[in-house]
């Protein structure tokens, strides 16, 4: 990553970082709280304290500096979680809420759309809600149907609810404080098969602003649109293709919800060819909105078909061999560049 | 003797059949041959057995994330289920479940569940369609004691009271939901006194005990069975491992495991009760566990050798539409 990092850095996972940005916004803010499911752990346990900090690790030795007042246990309730969030946003506090695995917005999807993201606007610009929800994505961990799925589609969709999807340590540290200073209902999704991936992150904090896209690589023959995790297997495409001469432009929009349309249309331009590589479904997808905005307002760009590099129309499969897969791989990015090359 | 000895052999051998089970798993998944999220229910053998022995392959149950036991229980075969475990393509939902979602739709098993209180409701459904079809058949639903918490499971408490529907609510209380407390994420000091506040029959008992335990399971059954509507019955019971294979468990006090081993293994009450009450003889259940340790084995052994499924067929088989 090509980013310009002035003053004290360290190497940092996703996860560091991520705790990083909570840590430091605590400090800053007395109203920024967390709520969730094992935030901390072991609370009305014999043991120890602090016994998980999130099933990932990324709330870890939050509560034992900000206490159980702000780093809260609940019970298995995400409707409660969700809506407490929400309620707590409008009379004065920004809390992050964490649903362990995204998938769970099943169980508490009317506290995110129809109360959290109308609020502002059914209510005239009359009230806030800064609230994040963080929440885990994605296949990779042979965790199964309902334990894997990206979503993110379905919440992009939907109008008052902004949607992050770092795919590096920096991006995840400065997005996510940008999140907890954003006075609207941010989504922030953590693709789990990343947690441990490394990059330097300023010891500072720092805010990346939402809907301005980054660029891991740039090229001139074709543009590959990727998002999350998908943003390291574009650039492995990417690497693999530029030693047969083809130069990839790989586009990461970190932020879905609001769109850098503006860069991807700049590098369609130039490129005139166009890969979207998204580990959702294709149908209603990020894939599907980013192909129609540049076939409406890149259409005399456009040198071939775009396409869309997709996870099938199915649930995630458990078995191995199925979950692989089912992700799209770097086999696949590079077949569809060349496609798109003719080549 | 209260109980036939067919019926206590066959109780210990499914106790026994679980535990090893679940004890073979974890070996497994420590060697790399059962990949993803595993919850064990050893330490909860007589939960399952006492809530399932007297039922039919058309009464229903619906599971948990850790529902190794109950389908074993409802009679789910053990080497179609290990080969779920491992993903293979000749497991009882061709690989495609893994152990959060084992189901055998001609055993009654109609899913284990990755969603806590993902399964009341559908159990709930099961109760209405015997209720509608007047088919007799009962639906028992398992959770925990962090499942009663959930918003559907309290929604399903109230709704099977006011269709009084044939459902036992059976609750697993073994103290924790993850690496939370029980005492802690239950607000109230009885799960049982919270369920009867619906309107139901509701009761506590020592889930360690399979003998109390299957005594209030037959009363609720009954209860179920005769139109008289829902059931609920907290058990408290002890979890030996950690929530997930693979948990460090940290949030556990120092010896509760080991203490728990030594004086609250309900496989170990069962074999002390029923030779100190002269019903079975230590020799006829040490000849069960030699076989129960042998088809563990071949459960392995075939589950090892059992084909991965096949991207090309596979992956897109079973979907309602295809693109
Ligand atoms: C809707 C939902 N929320 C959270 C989880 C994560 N989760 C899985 S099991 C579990 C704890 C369940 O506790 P309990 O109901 O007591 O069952 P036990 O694990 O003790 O058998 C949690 C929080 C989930 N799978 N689904
Ligand atoms: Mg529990």
């Amino acid at each position: 990553m090509t980013n310009k990092i002035k003053g004290p850095s360290s190497i940092k996972t996703y996860r560091e970082a991520i705790n990083d940005a909570l840590r430091q916004e605590m400090r800053r803010d007395p109203r920024v709280i967390i709520l969730g499911e094992e935030v901390s752990g072991g609370a009305g346990c014999e043991g120890q304290d602090d016994a998980y900090g999130g099933v990932f690790g990324v709330t870890k030795g939050l509560m034992p500096e900000f206490g159980r007042e702000r780093v809260i246990d609940t019970p298995i309730s995400e409707s409660a979680i969700i809506g407490a969030a929400a309620g707590a946003a409008n009379n004065g506090l920004r809390p992050v809420a964490e649903l362990m695995f995204f998938d769970f917005i099943g169980v508490c999807f009317d506290q995110i759309f129809n109360q959290a993201a109308k609020f502002r606007y059914m209510f005239g610009g009359k009230s806030r809600t800064p609230m994040v929800i963080r929440g885990t994505v994605g296949a990779g961990w042979r965790a199964g149907a309902q334990h894997s799925s990206m979503l993110h589609p379905v919440v992009t969709h939907i109008p008052g609810l902004k949607v992050v999807m770092p795919s590096n340590a920096y991006d995840a540290k400065g997005l996510l404080i940008q999140a907890i200073r954003d006075d609207d209902p941010v989504l922030f999704l953590e693709h789990k098969i990343m947690y441990d991936l490394k990059c330097e992150v300023p010891d500072e904090a720092y805010a990346i602003p939402f809907g301005e896209a980054a660029f891991p690589r740039e090229g001139t023959d074709v543009t590959i649109v990727a998002i999350s995790n998908m943003v390291h297997r574009a650039i492995q495409a990417a690497d693999e293709l530029a030693k047969e001469g083809i130069s990839c432009d790989v586009i990461d929009p970190r932020t879905v919800s609001p769109l850098d349309e503006e860069s991807i249309l700049e590098s369609v331009e130039i490129t005139g060819r166009l890969v979207i590589v998204d580990e959702a479904h294709e149908r209603c997808s990020l894939a599907a909105d980013i192909s129609s905005i540049v076939a409406e307002k890149g259409f005399s760009s456009l040198r071939a078909p775009i396409r869309k590099v997709t996870a099938p129309h199915a649930p995630v499969p458990f078995s191995p061999v199925l979950e692989d897969a089912y992700v799209p791989s770097v086999e696949r990015i590079i077949r569809a560049v060349k496609d798109v090359l003719g080549a | 003797m209260p109980y036939d000895s067919a019926f206590l052999l066959r109780a210990y051998r499914t106790m026994k059949t679980i535990r090893i089970f679940e004890e073979r798993c974890i070996k497994e998944f420590e060697a790399g041959n059962v990949p993803g999220f595993v919850h064990a229910s050893n330490g909860q053998e007589s939960i399952a057995v006492a809530s399932c022995i007297d039922l039919s392959d058309t009464d229903i149950i619906g599971s948990t994330h850790r529902g190794h036991g109950h389908s074993i229980a409802k009679g789910c075969d053990v080497i179609g289920m290990m080969k779920e475990i491992m993903g293979k393509a000749t497991g009882l939902c061709k690989g495609k479940g893994g152990s959060m979602h084992i189901a055998d739709f001609d055993k009654g098993m109609i899913g284990a569940n990755a969603i806590v209180g993902g399964g009341q409701p559908l159990c709930n459904g099961a109760a209405l369609a015997s209720k509608t079809l007047g088919t007799k058949d009962i639906a028992m639903s398992f959770g925990g004691d962090g499942s009663a918490n959930q918003g559907t499971v309290l929604e399903s408490l109230n709704f099977a009271v006011v269709l009084k529907l044939p459902h036992v609510f059976m609750f697993e209380n073994n103290g924790y939901g993850e690496g939370t407390g029980a005492n802690y994420a239950l607000g109230c000091d009885s799960l049982a006194d919270r369920n009867r506040a619906f309107g139901m029959p509701s009761e506590y008992v020592d889930g360690t005990d399979f003998f109390a335990t299957y005594e209030v399971c037959k009363r609720a059954i009954a209860h179920a069975r005769d139109g008289k509507g829902p059931f609920a019955i907290e058990a408290e019971t002890v979890r030996f491992d950690g929530h997930f294979i693979g948990d460090p468990q940290l949030y556990r006090g120092k010896d509760e495991i080991k203490l728990a081993k030594k004086n609250r293994d309900c496989i170990k009450i069962f074999r002390d009760r029923v030779i100190k009450e002269g019903w079975l003889k230590a020799e006829e259940m040490d000849a069960i566990d030699t076989e129960v340790i042998a088809l563990i084995e071949t459960a392995v052994k075939e589950g090892l050798a059992a084909p991965n499924p096949d991207p090309e067929t596979d992956l897109m088989a079973d979907v309602y539409c295809s693109y």
